[in-house]
């Protein structure tokens, strides 16, 4: 199971709370220095999972490795982890400085060695000066830095984070972003980190692992995630996307083909197509691998339809098609590349095409 | 999430065997009353000698008791009635309205439970004689409702607390006028805490002694006549069935006080965890 | 709010005044010599017994709040954290006995220390001993003993809200700074919690420093508090003015006690951070 480079090696743990099963035979490999994200929706998993590398749960069985070593009985305070948490857990009756040098007791420095290292971490998270205040004077940036300096003090070996950027409001969030995969590049900590914002996830991770049901569905680079999902509910959990119902028609020929609902007979490259001839499938098609035209394309296949539905983004437009054949619309999302007069460029109930290439195409096995 | 703090809150059995120990050690001695007011002997000492309800007959007859039970009850209730309307009030008050100095004014109702009760009846010993007040019930009802209004006020600031004022701005909206408000929102809200405070402030007044002490004419309250016949020995085998029956109505009292009063609220903070 | 104000202010305000008033005269007779004289206060602190009587007081009370507080707080601590079904009802078990008579659960120690009281005769019965151990009544002991018991249940309350109260999430965070268990309840369980620490204290401490009940039926000689002198002053000895005085020097005792230790705690807090 564990592979060379795992540096944390999660093998078929399961947890239980009562008759409730949290975790279900999780298994994965985190690498040496990489931003590991778990993402799912709430009471997926993931959480659970976090507590578990911290050392907070136990697991009802299976084992987690970390660096190495097993760490079933290891107490969380002596694991090489330390964690950033959701309410950030900031202590409230000591000043910023105490709080970042907490950790740092059992190491018996000198008093000056320990200012050094709290000034050094405030420089770190842009917060020089602050070490004075009290934990009720500062905003919720300010704790979430607090909390990131208080952990990494400690060098620990993995840095977890709860959805620490969930309590923050959007642009404060945007811009923590930034920072935090900046720090983690800078200081080369291996950072695993909880959120359900699948934007999030996409923005940060190397790799990321989608969780559902106390189960992992899929570990990947965010780009493969989002171009090559797996099943259907990894596809439709990170962005949005379009499921068809088809046939595989193999017909001998360089490219095969899927018989879809709405679609008709559309040409799909047979390295993608795994399943033997008249088996059916499922394709997938994200919105803005459509190309929508008001004359015929000059594409391979392109099948017409009429916009049911319209709404102007800005940037872009979002388009509703019904097509003959598919009873919900298809959603197509269109970037404004000219500059729009109106509601979008494509009037309700007009007629328009559709077209895309067939490298977009994702085949999915059947529910 | 309800699997937080699996680790901080994992059994630790030590400190359960200490919480049990603590709960016998807060009951049995007040259980050795009931159990020698059972005992035929006069003396309250080991071995015991028989089983008898000898005692608990003997106080039926006795006239004095029955005087003394009227007088806590009759003190008892309008205490208990009077603490907690005053109590919904200054709750009402205290949660609804942005004033100044209303921490102060809190403190200031909640210092009867932090000076001593001596003082407090000396004080108002002093203060009545030099107006010429006969020390009556009334007396001793004056002073508990002051020692009873922090308890009535502490018993319903919850309920008004978790109170919406909305709620009762909704019903003005969908067209009650104020009293038929009340009736219909406010009261069943705050109805729990009412009850809980009219059950207390009741066990409190019938239980107390310290300002009764100072403040008792000529009618002695029940606490009153025990501790008159504590000073006779031959009386302590009744004293002990009188005090049984205190204990156990009194516990009664307050165990539905302190249910009822955190009915709903609780149900709260358990979520919570 | 008015009338409960009303009635608080003539309830507390205007008989402190009074108070205070009636402890600057003189007994004359039955009556009062109405002229200004600071003579009671002079006596209250010339005369080696009031000083003598106040420190056995505090003395007393400070022990009796200290073991209080020590005993309450891990049955507080396993309440707030290790108890997560039916936490109402440990609440309850644990504050029950507190509303039950002052008078009678006094009463109950007194039959448990009592010369021929349940453990005398019991260690007699059992034939561990063959006189009764006279020092279990009449002795500081015993009215230390008793106070603890008797207050334990103000102690245990406002423990209790401020353990609930922490985030549980700063208890992992500790832990996971490398915190065990001891460091953690040292550095972050028992800083947070000292505002009920220190309301428990006040809680007990100031009510008890005027407590005659207790000493009365279990003090003895050696353990009679100042609370019994000024009972005294307002009965037998009827030295009005004296009694009133000694109750101020008491309240202003008590005040300054409170403040030195408000302050200690404070730095004390500062010095930990």
């Amino acid at each position: 199971m564990s592979s060379s480079d795992a540096f944390i090696s999660i093998q078929n743990v399961n947890k239980f709370f009562g008759s409730f099963q949290a975790i279900n035979n999780v298994s994965m490999d985190i690498k040496q220095g990489e931003f590991f994200s778990l993402l799912g929706a709430s009471g997926c998993g993931k959480t659970t999972l976090l507590r578990m590398l911290a050392g907070f749960e136990s697991t009802s069985s299976g084992e987690i490795y970390i660096d190495g070593q097993p760490t079933a009985d290891v107490p969380p305070h002596h694991r090489p982890v330390n964690m950033v948490f959701q309410s950030y857990a900031i202590f409230p009756h000591l000043n910023v400085a105490d709080n970042i040098a907490y950790g740092l007791r059992k190491q018996r420095l000198s008093k000056a060695k320990r200012a050094e290292m709290v000034d050094e971490m405030l420089e770190l998270i842009k917060l020089p000066g602050y070490g004075q205040r009290k934990a009720n004077e500062l905003s919720g940036g300010q704790r979430q830095r607090i909390a990131l300096a208080r952990a990494l003090i400690l060098r620990p070996k993995v840095l977890l984070l709860d959805e620490p950027l969930g309590a923050l409001d959007k642009q404060l969030r945007e811009q923590m972003q930034l920072e935090l995969r900046a720090l983690q590049r800078q200081v080369g900590i291996t950072f695993v980190f909880v959120t359900h914002d699948q934007e999030e996830a996409l923005t940060l991770s190397d790799r990321i692992a989608v969780m559902s049901g106390g189960q992992v569905l899929q570990v990947d680079t965010p780009s493969r995630l989002y171009e090559t999902p797996r099943t259907r509910e990894v596809a439709s959990f990170i962005g949005n996307m379009n499921f068809f119902r088809g046939t595989v028609r193999r017909n001998g020929s360089a490219m095969g083909a899927v018989e879809a609902e709405g679609l008709g007979h559309i040409p799909v490259p047979l390295e993608n197509l795994t399943k033997p001839d008249g088996a059916t499938v499922q394709i997938a098609l994200r919105p803005e691998k459509f190309l929508l035209t008001e004359h015929k394309p000059d594409a391979e296949f392109a099948i017409q339809g009429k916009v049911a539905n319209a709404a102007y983004l800005g940037e872009r437009s979002h388009y509703y098609v019904s097509v003959d054949g598919k009873e919900e619309p298809i959603a197509v999302s269109a970037q404004n590349l000219d500059r729009v007069n109106g509601a979008a460029a494509a009037p309700m109930g007009a007629p328009m095409w559709l077209s895309w290439s067939p490298d977009a195409v994702v085949v999915l096995d059947a529910d | 999430m309800s699997d937080h703090g699996t680790y901080i809150k994992r059994p630790n059995r030590p400190l359960q065997i200490y919480a049990v120990i603590f709960l016998i050690v807060l009951y049995v001695p007040v259980l050795f009353i009931p159990l020698f007011s059972f005992n035929e002997s006069i003396y309250v000492r080991f071995p015991l000698e028989g089983f008898t309800f000898r005692w608990y007959r003997e106080l039926w007859t006795r006239e004095p008791v029955w005087n003394a039970l009227f007088n806590s009850i009759k003190v008892g209730a309008c205490v208990a009635v009077i603490s907690t309307i005053l109590g919904v009030i200054a709750a009402r008050a205290i949660t609804r309205y942005r004033m100044p100095g209303k921490s102060a004014l809190v403190t200031f109702i909640m210092m009867p439970l932090v000076i001593p009760g001596i003082i407090f009846g000396v004080a108002l010993l002093v203060l009545l004689s030099r107006m010429g007040i006969p020390l009556t019930l009334y007396t001793v009802g004056l002073g508990h409702l002051i020692v009873c209004l922090p308890f009535a006020v502490a018993t319903l600031l919850p309920r008004f607390e978790g109170f919406d004022p909305s709620m009762e701005e909704a019903s003005a909206d969908l067209g009650e006028n104020g009293w038929w408000t009340f009736w219909r929102v406010t009261f069943p809200m705050v109805f729990p805490g009412v009850v809980a405070s009219l059950l207390l402030t009741f066990t409190i007044s019938f239980d107390e002694f310290i300002m009764a002490f100072f403040l008792t004419g000529t009618d002695p309250t029940l606490p009153m006549y025990i501790w008159g016949q504590l000073r006779f020995p031959q009386e302590f085998p009744s004293v002990l069935a009188l005090s049984s029956l205190i204990l156990f109505v009194s516990f009664i009292l307050v165990f539905f006080a302190q249910w009822v009063g955190r009915m709903g609220l609780d149900e709260q903070n358990q979520e919570a965890l | 709010m008015s009338p409960t104000l009303a009635i608080m202010t003539v309830g507390i305000l205007v008989p402190f005044i009074i108070l205070l008033v009636i402890s600057f005269w003189t007994r004359d007779g039955f009556g009062f010599d109405t002229t200004f004289t600071t003579n009671n206060y002079v006596r209250a602190w010339s005369e080696p017994i009031f000083g003598a009587l106040l420190q056995r007081s505090f003395w007393i009370s400070g022990v009796a709040t200290l073991v209080t507080v020590l005993l309450c707080y891990p049955m507080a601590y396993y309440v707030a954290f290790h108890v997560h079904r039916n936490k109402m009802m440990w609440i309850i078990l644990m504050t029950l006995p507190f509303w039950t008579s002052y008078l009678l659960r006094v009463f109950a120690w007194k039959v448990i220390l009592g010369y021929e009281g349940v453990i005398n005769s019991g260690l007699m019965t059992v034939g561990l001993i063959d006189q009764p151990l006279e020092f279990l009544l009449y002795s500081q002991e015993a009215v230390i003993i008793t106070l603890a018991h008797a207050w334990a249940a103000f102690a245990i309350l406002p423990l209790y809200v401020s353990l609930e109260k922490i985030d549980k999430s700063l208890l992992e965070a500790a832990t996971d700074l490398g915190d065990g268990p001891v460091a953690r309840f040292f550095r972050i369980t028992l800083p947070l919690s000292m505002p009920g620490v220190i309301a428990a204290c006040f809680l007990i401490f100031i009510p008890t420093t005027g407590d005659y009940i207790t000493p009365a039926l279990l003090g003895g000689p050696d353990g009679a508090m100042i609370g019994n002198f000024i009972q005294l002053q307002f009965g037998r000895v009827n030295n009005w003015p004296m009694g009133a005085t000694l109750s101020i020097v008491l309240m202003l005792w008590i005040s300054l006690i409170a403040l030195v230790f408000l302050f200690i705690t404070r730095k004390a807090q500062e010095k930990i951070a």
